[in-house]
């Protein structure tokens, strides 16, 4: 019932916006519709840490504790990002970059877009898993594109064929998962529900998982921008508007890594063996270190902070891969820390590059003296994304580090590399914008005070101290990920 | 129509719709492709109605006739449409070096082969042995995309990459879930209407449909 | 006594009937191409009144024409009729086709190819130089599309001889083989190309801008144009006879069954009536492409022929 309530709110926001989407108020609808979702998404968590996990609608919808709390987490930021978006959208449409249809559309579609999202968490089915990140894609290609400048038409281009391309090898991966299925399960929908999959896990035939892991690596491992595959990842989160960057980079990459993370559940059950594990480090590394270093080199500060997420989504990873209760505890708290933090820092940066009329980091600056909270909050995201004590980010990325010295040694070096190039870029990026004399073509704006605010106190109590209910809630999730 | 001259239909039809992806990396010509393309959805249609019959499963024959609607009537329409639309109907791509791409083309059947033989060996469907020549659809088509610099001819690439996955799910377990079967339908129709949008966006935007002009984003230097 | 001295009749009556039924089967080509543009024909016969007529004619021979040249003529008749002995025609029962398999036949064409390209530019005008570098290069494609195509065939039936290849395919039920229908559609190409036909080469033009073998041919006359366009003509028959060997040979006579012999030859001509035909739609159809698109042609040519193969293990 609840589970209706939640993804249906925003099926019908999605065709109310597609109408209204331009009115006066619209943007409170927005909020209202992504609170509702918010508070069905609680009480559906409150139910499942009481009861446990919850199987309904004849085995279509699952909900544990691992997927509970994504689920939670998507609806809580896409509110924040919804008031965020109620100041910026309507600088944005002052300045007659979006139009009337633009802004039904853009409504819409981001109600579409929390909806596919909650539906690629909460569904037990792996194919309609896949159905929704493929919708997800959608509905944010054409955001992307939507201020119709070149750059931005071709990042979405982009962003659509090769997650198209990317996510088909899933579907590919799905249909192998669905054939071993098939020889213990027989026809129909049975054989791909994941709750059937991980009870007969270990009789799954090893080599076709395999190979349908490869493929599962290679499509979702786009959508989480792993690199070799994240070419389309800078570009899209750099061109679209900054709130559809902050829920792009903040929500649907931890859902496209919970749905591999499913999957490697499933490999890790049939092979007996650490195979997908060691892969994923590898990508998790190799992104870490690729995205850190590119990171030195960026002039745009939207796409830069894309990187940064690239780099985030590779420690995630790597910390999934590496396996065992510290690591993947350190990696749920990281998805968790990671999207609040970035989600942060690009409601800050939206704003300052409003404030400048410009992305490039060369004419951003005095950004506290101009607007104290943007500046401020800037500073305090990058000091927290970078992972300096005392903030969420780096007790998750301390708990890595841990097993990681502990289970791959050999690792430790490059990881810790990663972290720190990334670190000393960030800063000598971030201080001439945050500090310095305002300068001539900086305008003051009306800013979403809210949002930034609310993320950076969660940010900074996470860090100091896990909530019981939490650190018992990541247990939980911790139990059905590591055998 | 016995089982094992189903098998041999089916394999003729395999044959076919890996021929029809090797036309469509050679065809230079923009209604060519879209005869090609609508011809493969026309062959994978067929060949998922004779594994329907063959393994008396009927909702093969719903996924058929999806296939033949969406792949043979709709999209091919759809293009068609948008096509006309642009005025891009006479436009010859220039494809550089044929010769070579056949040739990765081969290599990369040869490649689908060696990968799905494991499978091959599992399976004891009738259709065990097409699975190799529906990764290779995906895998051509994939290839036709990293070659082809037109939106058009891309989405084409996209669109028979597609068909490739909806053969592999015929031969490989017969057909996924119908459900599953129609969101994936219904995500490449939204797709459709989305790069239909997108052709007007990146001509407006760009003056041509020809993706050489994106070169913006880069990593600068 | 009576039963060893067939297969050596048979072995004659092959290598005759392969003498005076090429020249039937282009004069037929012609009859049914005059047909089609509503002209009226010269007859089933006419090449051999003009084979005759040929060596009535006095040979005139270049200057400085070398041993090559004179030799030329011989060898491409002499390694065609071998050619015509080994490729079961009208019965399977051949000696001579144990000498040889097709990978010999392959290489005795390419015998009778190379003479002829060396004999193209051995008077060392421009043409015949032109005419030897064109047909090289056409039949370096040709060559590994024809193996690759013909492996396919010997994959199916196991064997590289052309006999047992066609004793296979008969005595086993028929089966949709997707590796022989791309190896036939690759055959078709080859052999069009091979024999100097529509589209890649006009049989019945002397254009100097585009012609391949009648260049090279372009110095020779009297008996040694004789010899060389019954060579031509028996080239056609015997790839028209292997594509049927291979590909369609119900109906050949089988082991010591001389019964068969009188319905064979029927069938025989029956299908190369029918092949005819088809060379005449295709060449109505079909413009002759530009020599730079050849290369294409080719290559399409191969590549179905490897799909024919990939298919035989893929899908087979």
């Amino acid at each position: 019932m609840i589970l209706l309530i939640l993804l249906g709110v925003n099926l019908a926001a999605t065709i109310l916006l597609a109408f209204i989407g331009d009115r006066k108020r619209a943007p409170e609808l927005n909020i209202i519709c992504s609170g509702a979702t918010f508070a069905a998404s609680v009480f559906l968590a409150l139910s499942v840490y009481e009861k446990g996990p919850i199987i309904s609608g004849n085995g279509f919808f699952f909900v544990d504790a691992f997927n509970v709390y994504l689920a939670v987490l998507t609806a809580f930021v896409s509110m924040t990002t919804a008031i965020f978006s109620r100041r910026y959208m309507r600088v944005e449409r002052s300045r007659g970059k979006v139009g009337h249809k633009g802004m039904r559309f853009y409504h819409a579609m981001y109600q579409l877009f929390i909806f596919a999202m909650l539906l690629a968490l909460l569904t037990n089915n792996v194919g309609v898993l896949w159905i929704a990140m493929e919708l997800a894609t959608l509905a944010t290609v054409l955001l992307v594109s939507l201020y119709r400048t070149p750059a931005a038409v071709e990042a979405a281009w982009k962003y659509f064929i090769l997650c198209g391309v990317g996510i088909a090898q899933a579907l590919f991966g799905t249909v192998l998962l669905y054939f071993a299925a098939e020889r213990i399960f027989g026809e129909g929908s049975k054989g791909l529900l994941w709750t059937n999959l991980s009870a007969v896990a270990d009789r799954l035939d090893p080599t076709v998982l395999s190979l349908a892991f490869i493929f599962f690596m290679v499509g979702y491992g786009t959508k989480v921008g792993l690199v070799p595959l994240h070419n389309w990842l800078p570009d899209a989160h750099s061109e679209g508007p900054t709130p559809i960057s902050a829920v792009l980079s903040g929500l649907l990459l931890n859902v496209a890594l919970y749905a591999l993370i499913r999957v490697k559940v499933l490999v890790d059950g049939a092979t007996h063996s650490h195979k997908a594990g060691y892969i994923m480090m590898v990508f998790g590394l190799l992104s870490i270190l690729v995205a850190s270093f590119s990171l030195l080199r960026q002039k745009d500060i939207k796409r830069m902070f894309a990187y940064s997420s690239i780099e985030h989504m590779g420690i995630a990873t790597f910390a999934f891969g590496l396996g065992g209760p510290v690591a993947t505890f350190g990696g749920l708290l990281h998805m968790l820390v990671h999207s609040l933090t970035k989600t942060t820092i690009f409601f800050t940066v939206g704003h300052a590059s409003q404030m400048h009329s410009t992305q490039e980091m060369s004419s951003i600056e005095g950004l506290i003296k101009g607007n104290p909270l943007v500046g401020w909050g800037l500073m305090f995201g990058v000091v927290a994304i970078a992972g300096m004590p005392p903030f969420g980010v780096f007790t998750s990325e301390f708990l890595i580090l841990t097993a990681s010295i502990k289970n791959a040694p050999f690792f430790t070096p490059f990881f810790l590399l990663g972290i720190a190039v990334a670190f000393a870029a960030l800063f000598r990026k971030v201080m001439p914008m945050a500090f310095g004399k305002v300068p001539d073509n900086q305008k003051p704006i009306r800013v979403a005070y809210v949002p930034v605010i609310v993320h950076m106190a969660l940010i900074l109590v996470l860090g100091i101290y896990l909530p019981t209910f939490l650190s018992q809630w990541f247990h939980m999730a911790v139990e059905l990920l590591v055998r | 129509m016995n089982v094992s001259f189903a098998a041999q239909l089916n394999s003729v039809l395999a044959a076919l719709i890996l021929l029809t992806a090797f036309g469509l990396l050679a065809q230079r010509r923009i209604y060519g492709l879209l005869h090609i393309f609508a011809l493969q959805g026309f062959f994978l249609s067929v060949s998922t109605a004779v594994v329907g019959y063959s393994a008396g499963l009927h909702h093969l024959y719903i996924s058929a006739l999806l296939t033949l609607t969406l792949k043979v009537i709709v999209l091919p329409y759809i293009l068609y449409v948008l096509i006309h639309r642009l005025r891009i109907h006479k436009e010859v791509e220039e494809v550089v070096n044929i010769p070579t791409t056949m040739l990765i083309g081969i290599a990369l059947v040869i490649y689908s082969y060696h990968l799905t033989a494991p499978i091959r060996e599992l399976s004891d469907f009738i259709t065990r042995s097409t699975l190799a020549v529906a990764l290779a659809t995906v895998m051509l088509g994939l290839l036709m995309m990293i070659i082809r610099k037109k939106a058009v001819t891309q989405i084409i690439g996209f669109l028979a990459l597609e068909n490739g996955l909806f053969f592999a799910a015929t031969s490989a377990t017969y057909g996924m879930p119908l459900v599953v079967e129609l969101g994936v339908a219904l995500d490449i129709l939204i797709a459709a209407f989305i790069f239909g949008i997108f052709f007007f966006q990146i001509r407006t935007t760009f003056d041509t449909l020809d993706l050489k002009a994106m070169e913006k984003l880069k990593e600068e230097e | 006594m009576t039963k060893d001295i067939y297969p050596i009749l048979i072995e004659s009556l092959q290598v005759v009937t392969v003498l005076v039924a090429s020249p039937l089967l282009v004069g037929w080509i012609r009859v049914l191409k005059c047909w089609s543009q509503g002209r009226s024909s010269a007859g089933v016969f006419q090449p051999f009144r003009d084979i005759s007529k040929l060596f009535i004619k006095e040979t005139v021979l270049a200057e400085n024409a070398s041993w090559i040249f004179r030799a030329t003529p011989y060898i491409v008749f002499g390694a065609t009729v071998m050619a015509g002995a080994i490729i079961p025609v009208i019965s399977v029962d051949l000696p001579l086709s144990a000498t040889a398999d097709i990978i010999a036949l392959v290489a005795l064409f390419a015998i009778a190819r190379f003479f002829l390209a060396l004999a193209g530019m051995d008077i060392g005008t421009a043409f015949g130089g032109m005419g030897s570098s064109r047909e090289m290069m056409v039949s370096s494609l040709a060559e590994p599309a024809m193996l690759m195509s013909i492996f396919t065939v010997s994959l199916v039936n196991s064997s590289t001889s052309l006999s047992q290849m066609a004793l296979v395919l008969t005595s086993n039920p028929i089966v949709l083989r997707p590796s022989l229908a791309f190896a036939l559609l690759a055959f078709v190409l080859i052999a069009l190309a091979e024999n100097g036909r529509i589209p890649v080469d006009n049989p019945a033009t002397h254009l100097e801008l585009t012609m391949i073998h009648e260049a090279m041919i372009l110095e020779y006359s009297g008996r040694h144009l004789a010899l060389l366009e019954w060579a031509n003509m028996m080239k056609l028959f015997l790839f028209a006879a292997i594509g049927i060997a291979c590909f369609f040979p119900w109906g050949i006579a089988l082991k010591d069954n001389i019964g068969m012999l009188p319905a064979a030859f029927i069938l025989l001509a029956f299908k190369l009536a029918l092949i005819g035909v088809f060379i005449v739609v295709a060449e109505t159809v079909l413009a002759k492409m530009r020599i730079f698109r050849v290369p294409e042609f080719l290559g399409s040519a191969f590549l179905f022929a490897t799909l024919g193969m990939l298919s035989y293990f893929i899908l087979e």
